[in-house]
């Protein structure tokens, strides 16, 4: 590595261009940016970011794009796309990545409110639905995009390849220097607006999120002492770019701490490219822990006997030393012993397989994590934690520090943060993250954010024994039965998903004599499941109402009634009946948000025939759904949905107590 | 349909601008001892343009094709390539000069991989032989990167990388068709003949392969003869058809004239020869 002087900035770095350049000077051989093209990945350090980026940046100037600017980023993690955001922030430009797969109708929406003025798209497809709203985009005056191809006839006024600008930036680098462009990002000070992250919105329009310099810096550095991440870091970018964890994880963290940040190839690739990275600090859903280990288990389920017998026994001896071993216990010599030859022989190939040899630290947010998934990463010897977070916050609100890691709760406050319980027991948090406002609109913000800095998060929760946040629910969902007891239908929701035939669940009761559920299927769960026992299906509709599929539905429902019924205060909600949906529920038809949450008022609204039908006691019901194809054409799928008494449980409670 | 920049013609100048006659068919007539296959025809293939040949089953398109790639050899007519005129050709010569194809039922090496099947279709641009490939460092190694980098740019052309490494045989009947066409693509053809490229496949499949066969023209300028049922996705592709029935030419023109020729309304919907 080499220690070229001083970094060419004045004083403490307040803007990502100012850490590019320091990481320039001072990370100068460190790999920035890697990204698989052709089949090989190409590696740019921090010097030749910085050559990149500032091309980039006076090549956009040049072209006349002005302090003030909103750029709009439409398209997956390329290395020019993460470029982006620093060479608009370095002319006083605000990026605002939108999601990529959202149609174009809903980038119209964020678009106009954005007043975009320039639009970065990766590819044709993106260029294309960006010409289809065009006219009602008033303020937008550029197009620039990043793969050229099928875009060399495209005769669109002010349509330029990203490369193009990148060469017009390097002729005025030649002729007149980097003076005034550096001059440029001076003037910014740590409260101008970064960037607009505009939230997914589980209910109503997203709104867009202003995150201030300060607001990202601060929240990545306390991020990156946290869990120790520097620049020998790396990790894989493979979640949308207009996701905030992606925005601070795959830019901020990295800028800050100077670690590389990976491109995969197209999303197919991603889980392939991870396993060649091994990324140091992974970042991922549920749904994505959900999917690998589900797959994991498939393909145990095909491989060789003597594979499956090593497999199980150690997943056993995993299961009983692995997460004690992780904290820090001791666990005495031969047990010791044994694990190290399941790391040989089991736990290390697997985790070669999935891509985490050298992960040092990885979290898992957004949704609460089954706690037999969560075991089964950490047994393995993965420092998996679960965090906390919000856009307005900056992501971070709670984190697991190491060592205090437990399934049910979201950890402690993360570094700076003050979190408190209102008294409708909704959280509240105040950290140097928190963020400056709602693009045009006043109401909402001053609806969410106190004067005294303190946010609504809309979840519920409280702060157990041991100082450790527990989210139950969003504040607004939590209702009560007709008889008077709770309701909180993400909790069952969650424990259902954790069985891996169980995709997505949506649950109904606020208000009502009884809880109930629409159940999803997990297709390659259960697909594989219909392979083995030679049923045979035609479509996934078909599938979802064979009655060896709903009668395996039905266990896992009393399996949850059974543990609800041990609960005090939810043995009063346990499932009553349930059904199976004919289709999945899908962000294409407005069922999910992009980030896959349920939206329910929709759902409730779209389904309103089979709710009813759940509670009036009919066996089964017709329904007619619109769909949405990938490509914005409509279509019509019909179904007789049957529904299911489930088997229900007497309070075990008290019961269990007098055992113990 | 499709613009023809002339900017775009192929990479290998051969002398003949873009619309101008790359294949000539001459009066060709095949048949298999009894059996009239092709009875007299002629058509021209124009450099830069898709053309379209259709007609009911048994029409004599396939013979066709393996006609124009030197597979079947006519009794009568000539068939004039470039300028070149020949009767009888190994298709071995006709894919050397440029031709290659892909085929109604997917014929593939099933237990080789995607990026092996795509390379298979280098090997008659590799120059080095037996002895250095034996050796293969040195010269051997230099050619074989060259090539792949051709077959990496066909991968991503086709958006087939996750499924680079996959033996072929486990793959979807769809990307399976996809990865012959990337087979044929690989030896950057001046003209692809194309067998039904889209039997068998689903909407989204459909749409996505018409998408790469245009692309193949106007990115590559490679012309390209295909043979499709697909009434919608010929009428969309197509710059000029041809009709086939029962081994005669009925029609020949453009998508909407042929869309209107009654013989070939009859040939479609059936009237007692």
């Amino acid at each position: 590595m080499s220690e070229k002087g001083t970094a060419s900035i004045s004083g403490q770095p307040s803007t990502f261009a100012d850490y590019l350049i320091l990481n320039a000077s001072r990370f100068a051989d460190r790999p920035a940016f890697r990204h698989k093209d052709h089949g090989i990945w190409k590696t740019w350090n921090w010097a030749q970011a910085l050559e990149e980026i500032r091309a980039y940046s006076m090549g956009l100037k040049k072209l006349g794009l002005k302090p003030g600017d909103k750029v709009a980023i439409v398209g997956q993690n390329r290395p020019r796309l993460y470029w982006t955001f620093c060479a608009a922030q370095a002319i006083g430009a605000v990026p605002v990545p939108v999601y990529a797969d959202s149609v174009a109708e809903e980038m119209s929406f964020v678009l106009q409110h954005a007043e975009v003025t320039a639009a970065v798209c990766q590819n044709q497809e993106q260029v294309d639905k960006i010409d289809s709203i065009r006219s009602e985009l008033k303020t937008l005056k550029y197009v620039f995009y990043d793969e050229p191809r099928g875009l060399r006839d495209y005769e669109m006024k002010n349509l330029h390849a990203i490369s193009d600008v990148q060469e017009m930036g390097r002729k005025v680098f030649a002729e007149k220097g980097d003076d005034a462009w550096r001059k440029g990002f001076e003037k910014l000070g740590g409260d101008d607006v970064a960037v607009m992250l505009y939230t997914s919105g589980t209910t109503g329009r997203p709104k867009g999120v202003m995150l201030s310099y300060d607001n990202l810096i601060k929240s990545a550095e306390n991020a990156n002492k946290f869990d120790n991440l520097n620049e020998h870091d790396e990790i894989i970018a493979y979640l949308p770019l207009a996701w905030v964890g992606d925005h601070v994880f795959s830019y901020a963290q990295s800028y800050v701490g100077g670690y590389c940040v990976c491109c995969p190839e197209s999303p197919e690739t991603a889980d392939h490219d991870r396993l060649e990275i091994a990324p140091t600090y992974f970042f991922a859903p549920p749904r994505v822990f959900e999917t690998m280990l589900t797959n994991i288990n498939v393909r145990m389920q095909d491989a060789s006997n003597m594979k499956q017998k090593m497999f199980s026994y150690f997943m056993d001896h995993a299961r009983k030393v692995g997460e004690p071993m992780l904290n820090g216990d001791d666990v005495g010599f031969m047990d010791k012993l044994k694990y190290k030859l399941g790391e040989f022989l089991v736990y290390a190939p697997l985790k070669n397989r999935m891509g985490m040899s050298n992960m040092k630290v990885g979290y898992t947010a957004g949704e609460a994590i089954g706690p037999e998934i969560f075991s089964f990463y950490r047994s393995l010897g993965l420092n998996l934690k679960q965090l906390y977070g919000q856009t307005e916050a900056s992501v971070y609100i709670s984190a697991q520090p190491d060592g205090q890691i437990r399934a049910d709760t979201v950890g402690t406050p993360s570094p700076d943060v003050e979190i408190k319980i209102a008294k409708n027991g909704e959280v509240l948090y105040r950290s140097p993250g928190v963020f400056v406002g709602y693009f045009k609109n006043d109401k909402a913000t001053k609806e969410t954010k106190t004067k005294e800095g303190w946010v609504h998060t809309g979840d519920a929760g409280f702060i157990d024994g041991e100082g450790h946040l527990r989210i139950i629910d969003r504040a607004k969902d939590v209702g009560k039965l007709k008889d008077g007891s709770l309701f909180a239908p993400k909790y069952i929701e969650n424990k259902l998903k954790f069985f891996s035939n169980i995709k997505e669940v949506v649950a109904f009761g606020d208000g009502r004599d009884q809880c109930c559920v629409f159940l999803n299927i997990d297709l390659t769960s259960v697909g594989n499941w219909a392979e083995r026992n030679n049923v045979s299906y035609a479509s996934y509709q078909e599938l979802t109402q064979h009655p060896d599929v709903i009668k395996m539905m039905g266990d896992h429902v009393a399996e949850v009634n059974k543990d609800l019924a041990s609960e005090e205060m939810m043995s009063g909600s346990q499932i009553a009946r349930f059904l199976v949906l004919h289709k999945e529920l899908d962000p294409d038809d407005g069922e999910m948000t992009r980030t896959m949450k349920v939206r329910r008022p929709f759902i409730s609204e779209r389904y309103g025939d089979l709710i009813e039908a759940l509670y009036d006691g009919s066996k089964e019901k017709f329904i007619e759904t619109e769909v949405v194809f990938e490509d914005g054409r409509k279509g019509a799928i019909s179904a007789t949905v049957s529904i299911m008494d489930a088997e229900m449980f007497e309070p075990t409670h008290a019961l269990k107590e007098a055992a113990e | 349909m499709n613009a023809h920049d002339p900017h775009l013609g192929t990479k290998f100048d051969d002398g003949i601008a873009p619309g101008e006659t790359l294949l000539n068919v001459d009066n060709i007539s095949l048949s298999f001892g009894g059996v009239k296959a092709i009875t007299d025809i002629s058509f021209d293939v124009l450099k830069g343009e898709i053309r379209a040949i259709i007609g009911p089953n048994g029409a004599g398109k396939t013979s066709m094709l393996n006609v124009i790639n030197g597979f079947y050899h006519p009794q009568e007519g000539t068939i004039t390539f470039r300028g070149e005129q020949r009767r009888k050709m190994k298709p071995y010569q006709a894919a050397t000069s440029g031709i290659s194809r892909t085929f109604q039922n997917v014929a593939l090496f099933a237990g080789m991989s995607t990026l092996d099947n795509i390379m298979a279709g280098r090997t008659l641009k590799m120059n080095k032989n037996f002895f250095w490939q034996m050796w293969r460092h040195g010269p051997a190694l230099k050619e074989e990167i060259e090539h792949r980098k051709v077959v990496e740019e066909v991968i991503e052309f086709l958006e087939i990388e996750h499924i680079r490494k996959e033996p072929v045989g486990t793959l979807p009947y769809g990307l399976q068709k996809r990865v012959e066409l990337g087979r044929a693509l690989a030896a950057e053809p001046d003209l692809l003949l194309l067998d039904e490229p889209m039997a068998g496949m689903n909407l989204e499949e459909k749409e996505d392969m018409s998408r790469f066969i245009i692309e193949v023209n106007q990115q590559y300028g490679t012309t390209i003869a295909l043979i499709e049922h697909d009434m919608g996705v010929v009428m969309d592709l197509a710059d000029r058809v041809i009709v086939l029935d029962y081994g005669k030419k009925i029609g020949d023109g453009l998508p909407e004239d042929v869309q209107a020729n009654q013989d070939v309304i009859d040939a479609y919907l059936g009237v007692s020869h």
